[in-house]
C-alpha cells in the first residue's frame, strides 16, 4: 500500500491533529453556545439585595476586626471544655473507625473477598460516603440527644467509610505475586493478610489514619454546630451572641491545632515510608 | 511420587490452557518444562499446588489426590510443596529473615506469626539456609534492598524452609543476567541433589535447560509434545515444540555445552577415583 512512500520523496507533507472529543463540528459549536447561554441566564436569575450586601460587609468587617483582636479570656472556660470534648471525640472516633475499617476494606477488595461480601462492603462504603457528616450528626443527635456521644458516633461512621474505600483501592493494587507466594506456603488466610497484604499497605494505612485524624478534628468543629458537642457548639454559641472576638479566638485555636497535626503527621508519614 | 493424570484447565474466558496432560515425576527427579509463551507452563505448575484450579484430572502426590482436598487439607498439602517464582515474589517491605520464616507459616499459629515469635528450630534452620545460599549476615536487610540474584536466593531459601518434598520452580532465571542465571540454576540443582528433592522447573532458555536438567518435557498449546532426556532434544524436537525455525545455532550450542558437561563430570570422576 504505502510501501512506496519514502522520506525524501517530493510530495505534500502529511498532516495530523489530535482527534476531537466530539467528532462533528456543528454539534461541538452547538454545545459551546448552549453552555454559554445557560450560564448567562443562570447568572441573571440570581437576585442580589444590595442593601443586605452592605450590611453583610459591615458585619464581615466587624468579624475581621474581631479576628485581629481575639478574646481568649472572657470565654476561656467554655473554649477549654469545648476543645477537650472535640479532642476526645476526634481521637476515640479515629481509633475505633480505623480499627473497624480494616475488615470492611478487606471485604471491599475484589482480589480478596467473594462477590457477595464485596458487594455488601461496597454498599456500606457507598452509604457512609453519601451521607454527609452533618446529616448523620443531625440524625444521631435526634437519636441519642445533644453532646459528644452523637459526634463520636458520627465521626466513627464517616471514618469507616473513608478509610475502607481508600484502603480497598490500595489493597486491590498490591502485587498479586506476593499473595500467590504466601498462599503457596500453606499459610492461613489471616497469615496471608498479615504478611502479603498488611505489609504492602502499611505506609498508606498509617498515612491515611493520620490524615483522617486531621479531618475528624475539623469535622468535630462543624458537627458541633448541629448539637453534636465539642468546640463547634462553643463556636455556635459565640456566633449567636455576636461575640466575634471570642469566635475568633476559637478559630485561632482550631487553626493552630490543625497546623500542628499537619506538621506531626507529615513527619510521621515520612518516617514510616 | 507425583502423578498428573489427564489434567485439563479451561479458563473462564474459554481458553483451554491444558489439554489432557499426564506426567509422572519420580522421587528426587528434576524435570525441565519448556515450551513457547502461552503454552501453559505456568498454568501446569500452578495446577500442582492448586493456585490454579484444574478443570478435570487428578494430581496425586504420594498417593494423596490433591484435587479432592478441602481448604485446610490443601493448606497442609501445600506445606510440602515449595515454590520459586520468576519475579521472586518476596514480601518486599519485610526483612530477609521474615521472608525465610514465612516459609514456616503453615506450621505456625496465627498469633505466633503476628508477633513474629517463630519456633527456635525454624530460626536456626533459617540461619543455616541463609548461609547455604550465600547470604549470611543479611537477615535484617529488607528484601527490596537486595539485588535480583540475592532476592532469588532468598526465594529459594524460603521454599526450602518448608522442608518440601517437591519444588515448583517458575522461570527462576527469566529476570536475571546470564551469569547469575547459571549460578541460580546450579544452586537449585545442588540443593535438590543434597536434599533428594523432586522439582519441576519452567524455563524459557533451552540451552540452559538442557545443560542443567536431565529430563525435558516440551509443552505446546497445552499438550505434552515431548518427554525425554536432555540429550534427545534436537532440531526435530525443537520444531515439534516451538514450530519451524532455523535451530542450528541453538543445537550447536547445546552440543557444545553437553561436551563440556561430559568432560566436567569425567574430570570429577577421575578426581574422585584418585
Amino acid at each position: 500500500m504505502s510501501a512506496a512512500v519514502k522520506l525524501g520523496d517530493k510530495r505534500p507533507l502529511q498532516t495530523w491533529s489530535p482527534p476531537s472529543f466530539i467528532a462533528t463540528q456543528r454539534a461541538r459549536w452547538a454545545l459551546y453556545a448552549g453552555a454559554l447561554i445557560y450560564l448567562v441566564l443562570a447568572i441573571g436569575s440570581v437576585q442580589v439585595n444590595w442593601s443586605r450586601v452592605v450590611l453583610g460587609l459591615e458585619r464581615g468587617w466587624a468579624f475581621v476586626l474581631g479576628f485581629l483582636y481575639p478574646d481568649f479570656s472572657s470565654r476561656w472556660g467554655d473554649i477549654l471544655l469545648g476543645f477537650q470534648e472535640s479532642l476526645t471525640m476526634t481521637v476515640t472516633s479515629t481509633v475505633l473507625g480505623v480499627f473497624l475499617s480494616i475488615p470492611v476494606a478487606v471485604g471491599a477488595s475484589r482480589n480478596l473477598a467473594p462477590t457477595w461480601i464485596y458487594l455488601l462492603c461496597r454498599g456500606f462504603i457507598a452509604l457512609s460516603r453519601t451521607l454527609n457528616e452533618i446529616i448523620v450528626a443531625i440524625f444521631l443527635v435526634a437519636m441519642f440527644g445533644f453532646g459528644p456521644f452523637a459526634g463520636f458516633l458520627t465521626l466513627t461512621f464517616a471514618t469507616v467509610g473513608f478509610m475502607a474505600k481508600l484502603m480497598a483501592e490500595d489493597i486491590e493494587e498490591i502485587q498479586a505475586s506476593q499473595l500467590e507466594a504466601l498462599r503457596a506456603t500453606g499459610a492461613s488466610y489471616l497469615q496471608v493478610l498479615d504478611f502479603a497484604v498488611l505489609s504492602q499497605v502499611m505506609p498508606r494505612l498509617l498515612g491515611l489514619s493520620l490524615y483522617r485524624l486531621d479531618i475528624n478534628f475539623r469535622e468535630s468543629a462543624v458537627i458541633g454546630i448541629v448539637g453534636a458537642g465539642g468546640i463547634g457548639a462553643t463556636l455556635n454559641t459565640a456566633m449567636d451572641r455576636y461575640e466575634f472576638d471570642s469566635a475568633a479566638a476559637i478559630l485561632w485555636v482550631i487553626i493552630v491545632i490543625v497546623m500542628l497535626a499537619e506538621l506531626v503527621s507529615g513527619r510521621l508519614r515520612k518516617y514510616t515510608q | 511420587m507425583l502423578q498428573l493424570q489427564q489434567l485439563d484447565k479451561r479458563y473462564p474466558t474459554g481458553d483451554l490452557a491444558l489439554k489432557n496432560v499426564s506426567l509422572n515425576v519420580a522421587s528426587g527427579e528434576v524435570l525441565g518444562l519448556i515450551g513457547p509463551s502461552g503454552a501453559g507452563k505456568s498454568t501446569l505448575i500452578r495446577c500442582v499446588n492448586r493456585l490454579v484450579q484444574p478443570t478435570a484430572g487428578h494430581i496425586v502426590l504420594d498417593g494423596q489426590d490433591l484435587g479432592q482436598l478441602g481448604s485446610s487439607g490443601l493448606r497442609q498439602a501445600r506445606r510440602h510443596i515449595g515454590m520459586i517464582f520468576q519475579e521472586y515474589a518476596l514480601v518486599e517491605r519485610l526483612t530477609v529473615m521474615e521472608n525465610l520464616l514465612s516459609g514456616r507459616l503453615g506450621y505456625t499459629g496465627f498469633w505466633a506469626s503476628w508477633f513474629r515469635r517463630f519456633d527456635a528450630q525454624d530460626i536456626d534452620q533459617a540461619y543455616v539456609l541463609l548461609d547455604r545460599v550465600g547470604l549470611s549476615g543479611m537477615e535484617n536487610k529488607r528484601a527490596d534492598a537486595l539485588s535480583g540474584g540475592q532476592r532469588q536466593r532468598v526465594g529459594i531459601a524460603r521454599a526450602l524452609m518448608q522442608s518440601p518434598k517437591l519444588l515448583l520452580v517458575d522461570e527462576p532465571t527469566a529476570s536475571l543476567d546470564p551469569k547469575t542465571s547459571r549460578q541460580i540454576m546450579r544452586l537449585i540443582l545442588e540443593l535438590c541433589q543434597e536434599r533428594g528433592l523432586a522439582a519441576i522447573v519452567n524455563i524459557h532458555d533451552v540451552v540452559l535447560a538442557t545443560e542443567f536438567l536431565p529430563r525435558i518435557v516440551g509443552l505446546r498449546a497445552g499438550s505434552v509434545v515431548f518427554d525425554g532426556t536432555a540429550a534427545q532434544v534436537d532440531h526435530d524436537v525443537l520444531t515439534r515444540i516451538y514450530g519451524d525455525e532455523d535451530w542450528t545455532a541453538i543445537t550447536q550450542r547445546m552440543q557444545a555445552t553437553a561436551h563440556l558437561a561430559a568432560e566436567r563430570s569425567e574430570k570429577n570422576l577421575n578426581l574422585a577415583a584418585a
